[in-house]
């Protein structure tokens, strides 16, 4: 599944990186923790986080993660959008929080980890 | 923990700088200092600030007034309220230990302050900015945000009593001096960790210059013993 058509199904609102959408995703990820993402997430997953610090753009490079999806309509700071168009990151935005969209991406496409 | 039973502790302990940092706030510094006056011990006025991604950054200062600015915008970032049946009651009180007031701030919780926002406001109010407890998962700078985010201008690095210099030195490099201390939050647990300095007081602003080899003031780490 492609991160596009999840941002379709879910109605995601797209922060940056709009041409970056076509990337498989491999599963999913949820921690707030960025030390624990760098340990334990995996390549192409979709990271589900409220942390909005401009780290999290070089964690999701790092892990080549598929994109990062903020929880509960988070803003991220400035730098943070800045950095993640520098580094052609998508940065995904929803209103629900982290249990109920894991909950929906898990049950209703079958991502798991 | 009353301050006189902190301070003799200390003072058996043989620390001659103490800092004192209550979470997201400094209202029992007064009675710290009032408290070490008998002694041959400097309190620093301090402040242990929970930033927005939940990073502890330690404020040290010389100044009482400075750390009470600082404390001041703290509390205008700080949502909540204290529940003491969850978290305790969280007394004010003078050098003899007698309660004064409650703070009824939620000490325990977050700022809304980015951690940059966090570390400009302590330099900004004259103080040293250290990232707290930098070796443990939760609440510290790289538990957080996995590094230390480049550019940050802090002053230090603390690493707890979990882990020796030495060790902590290979794992986080010599970038930034490292301050080990002891996070004592008990007084059975005030001098587990410390760091010597060759300073002519016991300030800040001596601290500001060990921490730059300034002047010929050091940390007296095990190289320079």
């Amino acid at each position: 599944m492609k991160v596009k058509e999840i941002v379709d199904k879910f109605d995601f609102k797209v922060l940056t990186a709009p041409d970056r959408l076509d990337v498989e995703v491999s599963g999913g990820y949820a921690s707030d923790l960025l030390s624990d993402v760098m340990a334990n997430s995996r390549p192409g997953n979709i990271w589900i986080t409220l942390q909005t610090h401009q780290n999290i753009i070089a964690v999701a490079k790092l892990r080549s993660l598929a994109a990062i999806v903020l929880v509960n309509n988070r803003t991220p700071d400035a730098e943070t959008l800045k950095s993640a168009e520098a580094e052609h990151v998508p940065l995904l935005s929803t209103g629900d929080p982290a249990f109920k969209i894991s909950g929906k991406l898990y049950v209703r496409l079958g991502l798991k980890d | 923990m009353s301050p006189r039973g902190i301070i003799r502790t200390a003072s058996e302990k043989e620390i001659d700088i103490l800092g004192i940092c209550d979470h997201n706030s400094a209202e029992n510094v007064p009675a710290m200092r009032d408290a070490a006056k008998p002694f041959q011990i400097w309190v620093l006025a301090g402040m242990e600030v929970t930033s927005q991604e939940e990073v502890h950054v330690l404020g040290l200062f010389d100044s009482l007034d400075s750390a009470l600015g600082l404390q001041e915008i703290v509390y205008a970032h700080l949502p909540g309220e204290n529940d003491e049946d969850a978290f305790g009651v969280q007394p004010v009180v003078n050098e003899d230990g007698e309660i004064l007031r409650f703070n009824e701030k939620l000490l325990i919780g977050a700022t809304t302050l980015a951690l940059e926002e966090v570390v400009s406001l302590i330099r900004s109010h004259g103080g040293l900015a250290i990232a707290s407890h930098i070796d443990r998962e939760g609440f510290s700078v790289i538990g957080q945000l996995g590094f230390i985010p480049e550019g940050l201008p802090l002053d230090a690095l603390e690493t707890s009593p979990a882990i020796p210099v030495e060790t902590a030195r290979q794992k986080f490099g010599s970038r930034l001096p490292l301050t080990p201390a002891s996070d004592a939050h008990r007084l059975e647990e005030i001098g587990r960790a410390s760091t010597s300095f060759w300073l002519a007081e016991g300030t800040v602003a001596e601290i500001r210059k060990a921490l730059a080899r300034q002047d010929g003031r050091m940390i007296m780490n095990e190289e320079t013993i």
